[in-house]
């Protein structure tokens, strides 16, 4: 009864799963085209204005530890001379404004706009010099991918271990897994040296070689292992976990399951 | 011999499966042996079919083992990688690692058994360890067995020599570190210790010779004297038939399960491909040491998260929860006592765990032979012990991984490690009282159920107004298995023949005490028929 008379109706009983994707495909791609839209007004780092608006959101939202001329209280250091790299980093990933005080800053989603990470950037720029976001053409790889690994083995496995899947530090302090990082972040970590990590300024480490270590850190984002699923990359502990859990876990299983069956 | 001789050939037509046993058997005597063997009885559990899992894992070992050996260099002259792995291209490392590289990324199916060989060792070892467990919580290593539980802890430690032999040999960054610490530990030994590892490693440490003498012991050496000792080890099993739980019918002379042949080999052989099958969908799924991410061994270099294999986890971790400041120079020489206490502790655990067969037997003063295997709970002092020795391997391997503790559970480093260096002391002691307390409840909890029967769930009342919960009589069969146990009493300390009481008897006759001073007798026939006729 009743299904003929849907059938009957004006609507297609689809039609309003139909009409709801179709809403939510014309949103997205409105808001898609506007974000992107927006991504490519450049903030042009030399003009009063953007620097105006870089003071304003530091005060309103930095000022209170790192005081308001940015030159350090008690609860934050000065950040006369961090440069534009340094504010990019933190205020890009989240970790300022600081959520609490811990042994070190945790990411979380960034609390401002591109364009407002890149206003206050330049407003810090513009107290002192210091170093710079990096150009695309150092930030988005591209280079020498054997390079970059032999590098990254040397000056950064100790910490983020060798595959990037993060490491201990001392009281309570870790190094954060480097597999969803961009390659913005990645330079300005090295050039700035956030937390507890050390600088790797331009003698240490050249910027072409900074390059090739982003390249061997895409390589690894956007290969995964030829062996099958990775086990986080943590090496024998998680290794050693799951065939303990599931490989001889299984086989118990199978055992009990082999001696229940009667003859 | 005359009447042999005259004998007409057979008038029947016989099959041909007939005739070619004949043939066989005839040249061989195979029939004595399948006779013989293929009668045995082998009891039907769980948990004996552990050591089965290792000797399956081991043949895939062997197996995948042989195929790199097809394709493995083991030499550590210099080469630049020329293989398909970009991130490696052009890198500077020995042929050892290079040629694994080619096992991993240039020969087909290389990847495969690489991976095969690696979860197959980790799963051989896991298997020894849980089959050792099980020998021990059932008292399967007392007499006759005393011996073949050296000979499988023998194979024990082959096993993780090979497992560590193996690890070393790629020759990339994670086993350059694992032999690092060897050097290490080996350069911490006082006298002899540098000069030990000048002549393990050919000069300074890491020097161009290892490799290839660590593949001599991994598949030559080491290989021969598992396979050999794994031989003894199954004929004593044989020998000495296998261990049964008690029950009606199950004596200590006899073996009550399915013969051999054909059931029990039917079972164990399709056991054995399906080992070989959950190995095979592990490799192929799963990786396992992704040599490519650790790249070529170079002194400077440590991975964070640079651990060994499981099963040298533990003297890992005992190395992590020493204190700083054990070291000290005292004439002219450095004491590592930061290396020596480890070493030493876990040299002492090792042999405990092989002498305590002997050790228990002592106590105990038993001479007889035990075929029945114990419930853990009618043993509660052993079980005790072995909760204790569990917990303390336990701890030590927990620490090898305590930095992954720290990041994985946003913990500090130094939190675990004071944590676990607190559970390595006391964590023994604790599971040891807590282990016996258990046992011994679950004992009287076992004798309540055979002297009253087990709750019914059912609440009658009596004509005059009380309520009561009716139990029921458990049946014969269920009771044997309850009532049929060993008890044992302290040894009385009494002078010997010359009249004397010696230290040892001494010592004895406390350790006795402290196992057999709690423990709950089994139900005797008396207590039995007393209990039922107040019932009735």
């Amino acid at each position: 009864m009743t299904r003929t008379k849907r059938r009957t109706g004006r609507r297609h009983p689809l039609a309003a799963a139909a009409l709801l994707a179709l809403g939510l495909v014309f949103t997205g791609g409105a808001y898609a085209a506007l974000s992107t839209g927006t991504a490519q007004a450049e903030v042009d780092p030399n003009s009063q204005q953007t620097i105006e608006e870089g003071k304003k959101l530091f005060q309103a939202n930095c000022a209170t530890c790192h005081g308001l001329d940015a030159q350090g209280t008690g609860n934050g250091p000065t950040l006369i001379g961090v440069g534009a790299a340094s504010v990019d980093f933190q205020v890009g990933t989240g970790r300022m404004p600081m959520q609490m005080q811990g042994p070190q800053a945790q990411q979380k989603p960034a609390q401002f706009t591109d364009d407002q990470v890149k206003q206050l950037a330049y407003f810090i720029a513009s107290l002192g010099p210091g170093p710079e976001i990096p150009s695309d053409h150092l930030a988005s790889g591209g280079g020498d991918a054997a390079n970059g690994a032999e590098l990254f083995r040397i000056n950064c496995a100790m910490c983020h271990n060798v595959a990037g899947a993060g490491g201990a530090l001392t009281e309570g302090k870790f190094a954060p897994p480097l597999t969803n990082v961009s390659g913005v972040h990645i330079y300005e970590a090295m050039v700035t040296g956030p937390q507890n990590m050390p600088v790797f300024n331009d003698l240490n480490i050249s910027p072409e070689d900074k390059r090739d270590v982003i390249t061997y850190l895409k390589y690894v984002q956007d290969n995964r292992s030829p062996g099958g699923f990775e086990l986080g990359s943590l090496g024998p502990v998680a290794e050693g976990l799951f065939i303990w859990i599931f490989g001889l876990g299984t086989i118990v299983a199978i055992t009990v399951w082999i001696t229940a069956k009667s003859n | 011999m005359s009447t042999a001789s005259t004998r007409s050939p057979a008038p029947v037509k016989r099959s041909f499966t007939a005739e070619a046993s004949e043939y066989v058997n005839d040249r061989t005597g195979l029939a004595i042996a399948i006779k013989g063997l293929g009668r045995k009885a082998f009891p039907d559990h769980w948990s004996f079919l552990l050591g089965e899992v290792a000797l399956f894992s081991f043949i895939v070992i062997l197996v995948s083992g042989t195929f790199l050996t097809f394709f493995f260099q083991a030499s550590m002259a210099e080469v630049h990688y020329d293989g398909s792995y970009v991130p490696l291209k052009g890198v500077e490392m020995s042929v050892a690692m290079a040629s694994t590289l080619d096992i991993s990324f240039d020969i087909r199916g290389g990847l495969f058994v690489r991976q095969m060989h690696h979860w197959a060792a980790l799963l051989f070892v896991a298997a020894i360890g849980l089959h050792m467990l099980r020998v021990f919580f059932t008292g399967a290593f007392r007499k006759p067995r005393e011996i073949n539980w050296v000979f499988g802890f023998t194979l024990f430690v082959l096993a993780l020599g090979e497992g560590f032999t193996g690890y070393s040999l790629p020759d990339d960054l994670l086993s350059g570190n694992g032999l690092r610490i060897i050097d290490g530990l080996v350069k911490g030994i006082p006298l002899i210790g540098t000069w030990t590892s000048f002549l393990l490693f050919g000069g300074e440490f890491p020097g161009t010779v290892i490799v290839g003498r660590l593949y001599a012991l991994h598949i030559l050496l080491l290989p021969a004297l598992l396979v050999a000792l794994i031989g003894i080890h199954v004929v004593y099993v044989f020998i000495h038939k296998h261990t049964q739980f008690a029950g009606p019918g199950r004596e200590p002379t006899n073996s009550v399960g399915p013969p051999i042949l054909p059931i029990y080999a039917a079972k164990a052989g399709g056991f054995m491909f399906i080992i070989w099958g959950v190995i095979s969908l592990i490799a192929a799924l799963f990786t396992i040491n992704p040599i490519w991410n650790y790249g070529p061994y170079d002194p400077s270099p440590v991975s964070a998260g640079t651990q060994p294999d499981w099963y040298i986890g533990f003297a890992d971790g005992a190395l992590r929860l020493i204190p700083p400041g054990w070291e000290f120079v005292l004439f002219d020489r450095t004491w590592s006592f930061n290396i020596l206490v480890p070493l030493v502790v876990i040299g002492i655990f090792l042999l405990l765990v092989v002498a305590y067969p002997f050790i228990e037997a002592w106590v105990k003063g038993d001479t007889r032979e035990h075929h029945i295997a114990d419930r853990p709970r009618n043993a509660p002092t052993r079980t005790a012990i072995g909760a204790a020795g569990v917990t303390f391997y336990a701890a030590l391997w927990a620490a090898a991984s305590s930095d992954i503790l720290a990041t994985h559970f946003s913990l500090t480093m130094e939190g675990v490690i004071y944590a676990l260096q607190a559970i390595t002391v006391l964590g023994p002691f604790i599971a040891y009282f807590i282990t016996k307390r258990v046992c011994i409840a679950l004992q009287k909890k076992d004798r309540e159920v055979v002297l009253h029967g087990y709750e019914s769930g059912r609440i009658v009342k009596l004509p005059g107004g009380e309520f009561i919960e009716v139990h029921q009589p458990l049946d014969e069969y269920d009771r044997w298995r309850l009532v049929s146990y060993e008890s044992y009493q302290p040894l009385m300390l009494r002078p010997n023949a010359r009249g004397k009481i010696t230290i040892g008897q001494r010592v004895r006759a406390s350790l006795s005490r402290w196992f057999f001073e709690d423990r709950i007798a089994p139900v005797t026939q008396g207590e039995l028929e007393a209990s039922h006729s107040a019932h009735h």
